[in-house]
C-alpha cells in the first residue's frame, strides 16, 4: 500500500514537474515575460480599439491641427487635427491583423507543402524546393508592388503578399523537421503497426514538429508587423484616412520640423511590437527548441 | 514423441520428413509464416551488399524461433524485409507467406492492412520507439480503431486490458500517461501492447531487451513468454544474448555474414551444434561461476562447458584459465557472394571442399543423437559433433 502511494506521488510530481516545466521556465525569463506582456497590450489594444481610443482616429480637427502632447490629446495631433493616439490604437489594429494573418497564410500554404517535401522526397521535394528557391529569389518588394499593381493597393492584399513572402521559410522548417523526424523509431513503429501515409503525417510527424513551428510563427509575427508598416507607408497597404502606423510615418514626413511627435510615436509603437514578439519568440525558442541547449 | 536421444532414424539429406521419430513438438506441419530464399541487397554506388543470402524457415503457430548471429549477420534486416519495412532501394527476392498471403512485393496499402494486425514488431529501443506527445492510451488506441474499427471508448476499454496484459500495474491510470512519464521496461511493456493489440499471429521482436536492465529483461521475456501461453502468438525473436535464446526459444536459426548456418531445436542446438560457428558462438559466452574447466550449469544456456567449448581454430587454452575464447579473424565482407563458404576462412575444419563449393542448408545425419529439424550449412557437421564429443571425453 505505501509503495504503491509513493509511486503515485512520485508519479505525480514527475507529471507536474515535466508538464509545466517549460512553462515555468518561460515565466521567470524576465525579457520573454516583457515581451509577452508589451505583445498583450497591444493585441488587447487591437481587439479593443473603438473602446480604448478617446476620438475618432479619422476624424479632423482643424482647429487643434499639430498640438503638441499634452493633456487634451496625449500623444498629440497630426496636421488635420486627428489624436494621435487614437490614431496608433487603430494603427495597432491593422499590425496585429496582418502580422497574425499573413503567418496563418504562410503556414496553411507551407506546412502541407512542407511536409510533403520531407515525407515523400523525390518528385515532391524537387517540386517544392524548386519553388521555395522561386519564392526566396524574389525580392519582397518587388512582389508586393506587383500585387498591389495587379489587385489594388489593400491591406488584404499586403497581408497575401507578406504571407507569401514568409512561406518559403516554413515550407524549409516543416521540411527539415519531416526529414528529421520520418526517420524516429516511433515513425517506423507506427508503419510497422499499419498506419498510413496520412496517420505517420499528421499523427506522428506534425505533432512532434510543433515546437520549430511555434518559434517560427514567433519570428514570422514581427516582420509581419514590419512589412505591413512599410507597405502602408509606401502607399502599397492601408489607404488614407484608415489609420496605420506605415501611414502616420509618410504623412509625418512633411512635418518633421514642426511636429516631431507625428512621427516619433508610430514609430516608437513599432519598435516596441516588434520588440514584444521577438522578445516572446527568443524566450519560446529557448524552453521550445531543443537546438537550442537551454532546455 | 521420443527423446532427443532416440536411435539413429533412416533419414534423407534434405527436408523435414513429417512425422518422423525425432521431430520434437515443433513439427511445422502448417507454418504460419514461411519465408524461402529470402535474399536482400543493397546497392551503394557501384557495389552490391548482399545483406540477406537465401535465407528460408517456418514458424509453426505458438512457437518462438530465435534468429541469432552477431551484429550485421543480416537477422535486423530479415525481419524488416519480412515487415515490409526496408526502404524501396533495398532488392529483395523470395517469397513470404504469412498463413499463405505473399507478403513479398505487395503494396504498401496491402502492408498496412496486415502490419499491426497479423504480423507486428517490436523494436529494440523502447525509449524512442513510442511517440512523445501522444499518451500510451492514444498510441494503444490508435492501432485498434485502425484494424478493428473500435470507437473511441471502445479501444480505451481494451487498451486498459491490454496494460493489464503485459504486466503494467495501475492500468488505469498508466494509460493517460505520456511515454516520457514511464520507465524503460514499462515503455517496452507499452511497445508489446501495441504490438499484440489486434492479437497479430505472428510478432517480430528485434532485440527487445537489449536496451534494458538484466533485471527488466527478465519481466519483458516473461510478458513474451505468457503471450505465446495465452494467445498463442508465434514469436520472432532476435537477437545475440543467448541466455535469452535459452530462456525461452523453442527453436534457433543462426545465421552468418547474410547465411543461414544452422537451425535446430534449442536443446539440440545448444548440446550438439554442428557448425563451427555455432561453436564458436556458445564458446563465446562468459557463465557465472565458471572459472575453471569443470564446468558449472549457472545458465539455462550452460549446457556446454566451457572450457572445451571453444572454436575449433582459436587458441585452446588448457582448462583453469579464463579467457574466453573467441572466434578468429572477421566478418567477410557482404559485398562478395564467395561460391564457398563463407566461414572457411576463420574455420579450423576448412579444406578444399570448402572454399571451392557453398554448402547447402540440409539435414545433418542423426549420427550423434542429432534431431530430424536440425540442418547446417557446412560440409563437416559430423567431424564438428566428433571434436566435441571426443573433448567431453578427454576432459
Amino acid at each position: 500500500m505505501t509503495t504503491a502511494a509513493v509511486a503515485t506521488a512520485i508519479r505525480d510530481m514527475r507529471a507536474r514537474g515535466t508538464g509545466s516545466a517549460k512553462l515555468k521556465a518561460l515565466r521567470t525569463n524576465r525579457l520573454a515575460m516583457t515581451g509577452a506582456v508589451i505583445a498583450a497590450v497591444f493585441v488587447l489594444a487591437a481587439l479593443f480599439a473603438p473602446l480604448v481610443a478617446p476620438y475618432d482616429p479619422a476624424r479632423p480637427d482643424f482647429d487643434n491641427a499639430l498640438s503638441a502632447p499634452g493633456w487634451a490629446h496625449w500623444l498629440g495631433t497630426d496636421d488635420l487635427g486627428r489624436d494621435q493616439l487614437s490614431r496608433v490604437i487603430h494603427g495597432a489594429r491593422a499590425s496585429m491583423q496582418v502580422g497574425l494573418l499573413a503567418v496563418v497564410l504562410a503556414f496553411l500554404v507551407g506546412v502541407p507543402l512542407g511536409l510533403l517535401a520531407g515525407y515523400y522526397g523525390k518528385v515532391a521535394d524537387s517540386a517544392v524546393s524548386r519553388l521555395t528557391d522561386t519564392l526566396l529569389a524574389f525580392p519582397f518588394l518587388v512582389l508586393a508592388v506587383g500585387l498591389a499593381a495587379v489587385l489594388g493597393p489593400s491591406l488584404t492584399n499586403a497581408t497575401i503578399a507578406i504571407g507569401i513572402a514568409q512561406t518559403p521559410a516554413v515550407i524549409r522548417i516543416t521540411r527539415a523537421e519531416t526529414l528529421r523526424l520520418a526517420h524516429a523509431d516511433y515513425v517506423a513503429a507506427a508503419v510497422a503497426n499499419g498506419g498510413g501515409d496520412g496517420t505517420v503525417l499528421l499523427r506522428h510527424i506534425l505533432p512532434n514538429a510543433t515546437s520549430a513551428l511555434i518559434v517560427q510563427a514567433t519570428v514570422g509575427i514581427p516582420s509581419a508587423i514590419i512589412g505591413e508598416a512599410m507597405l502602408s507607408f509606401l502607399g502599397l497597404g492601408v489607404q488614407p484616412p484608415d489609420p496605420s502606423l506605415g501611414v502616420m510615418l509618410s504623412s509625418a514626413q512633411a512635418f518633421l520640423a514642426p511636429a516631431p511627435w507625428m512621427a516619433v510615436f508610430p514609430g516608437l509603437a513599432i519598435v516596441a511590437a516588434t520588440l514584444a514578439f521577438n522578445l516572446l519568440g527568443d524566450g519560446l525558442r529557448d524552453v521550445l527548441d531543443p537546438r537550442g541547449g537551454t532546455r | 514423441m521420443s527423446t532427443p536421444d532416440a536411435p539413429e532414424t533412416p533419414d534423407t539429406t534434405a527436408g523435414v520428413p513429417a512425422g518422423a521419430a525425432t521431430a520434437a513438438a515443433v513439427a511445422p506441419d502448417a507454418p504460419v509464416l514461411s519465408v524461402r530464399d529470402l535474399s536482400v541487397s543493397f546497392r551503394s554506388g557501384d557495389r552490391t551488399v548482399h545483406a540477406v543470402d537465401h535465407l528460408s524457415y517456418d514458424l509453426a503457430a505458438g512457437e518462438v524461433l530465435a534468429v541469432v548471429g552477431e551484429s550485421g549477420c543480416g537477422k535486423s534486416v530479415a525481419a524488416m524485409a519480412v515487415m515490409g519495412l526496408l526502404p524501396p532501394t533495398a532488392g529483395i527476392t523470395g517469397s513470404i507467406r504469412l498463413a499463405g498471403r505473399e507478403l513479398a512485393g505487395a503494396g504498401d496499402k496491402e502492408l498496412g492492412r496486415v502490419r499491426g494486425k497479423d504480423i507486428a514488431m517490436i523494436f529494440q529501443e523502447p525509449m524512442t520507439s513510442l511517440n512523445p506527445v501522444l499518451t500510451v492510451g492514444r498510441q494503444i488506441g490508435e492501432v485498434l480503431r485502425r484494424h478493428q474499427g473500435l470507437t473511441k471508448k471502445q479501444a480505451r476499454a481494451r487498451a486498459v486490458e491490454l496494460l493489464d496484459l503485459v504486466g503494467i500495474p495501475a492500468p488505469r491510470q498508466r494509460i493517460d500517461e505520456y511515454p516520457h512519464q514511464l520507465s524503460g521496461g514499462m515503455r517496452q511493456r507499452v511497445m508489446i501492447a501495441v504490438a499484440v493489440a489486434c492479437d497479430p499471429a505472428v510478432l517480430i521482436a528485434d532485440e527487445p531487451t537489449t536496451a534494458l536492465d538484466v533485471t527488466v529483461q527478465a519481466g519483458i521475456l516473461e510478458v513474451l513468454q505468457s503471450l505465446r501461453e495465452r494467445l498463442g502468438t508465434a514469436v520472432v525473436l532476435i537477437t545475440h544474448d543467448l541466455g535469452v535464446v535459452a530462456d525461452i526459444a523453442d527453436r534457433v536459426l543462426v545465421m552468418y555474414a547474410g547465411r543461414p548456418v544452422e537451425q535446430a531445436p534449442v536443446h539440440e542446438l545448444f548440446e550438439g551444434p554442428r557448425h563451427p560457428y555455432t561453436r564458436g558462438l556458445l564458446g563465446a559466452v562468459l557463465r557465472p561461476g565458471v572459472v575453471a574447466g569443470r564446468g558449472v550449469a549457472a545458465g539455462p544456456g550452460a549446457v556446454l562447458e566451457p572450457g572445451v567449448a571453444a572454436a575449433p581454430g582459436a587458441a585452446l587454452r588448457p582448462a583453469g584459465k579464463r579467457r574466453l575464447p573467441e572466434i578468429p579473424g572477421l566478418v567477410p565482407s557482404l559485398d562478395e557472394q564467395p561460391d564457398a563458404c563463407t566461414f572457411a576462412p576463420r574455420c579450423a575444419f576448412a579444406d578444399d571442399q570448402c572454399t571451392s563449393g557453398r554448402p547447402g542448408f540440409k539435414a545433418v545425419a542423426a549420427d550423434v543423437g542429432a534431431d530430424a529439424a536440425h540442418r547446417a550449412a557446412c560440409w563437416h557437421p559430423h567431424d564438428v559433433a566428433l571434436q566435441r564429443i571426443n573433448q567431453e571425453a578427454g576432459q
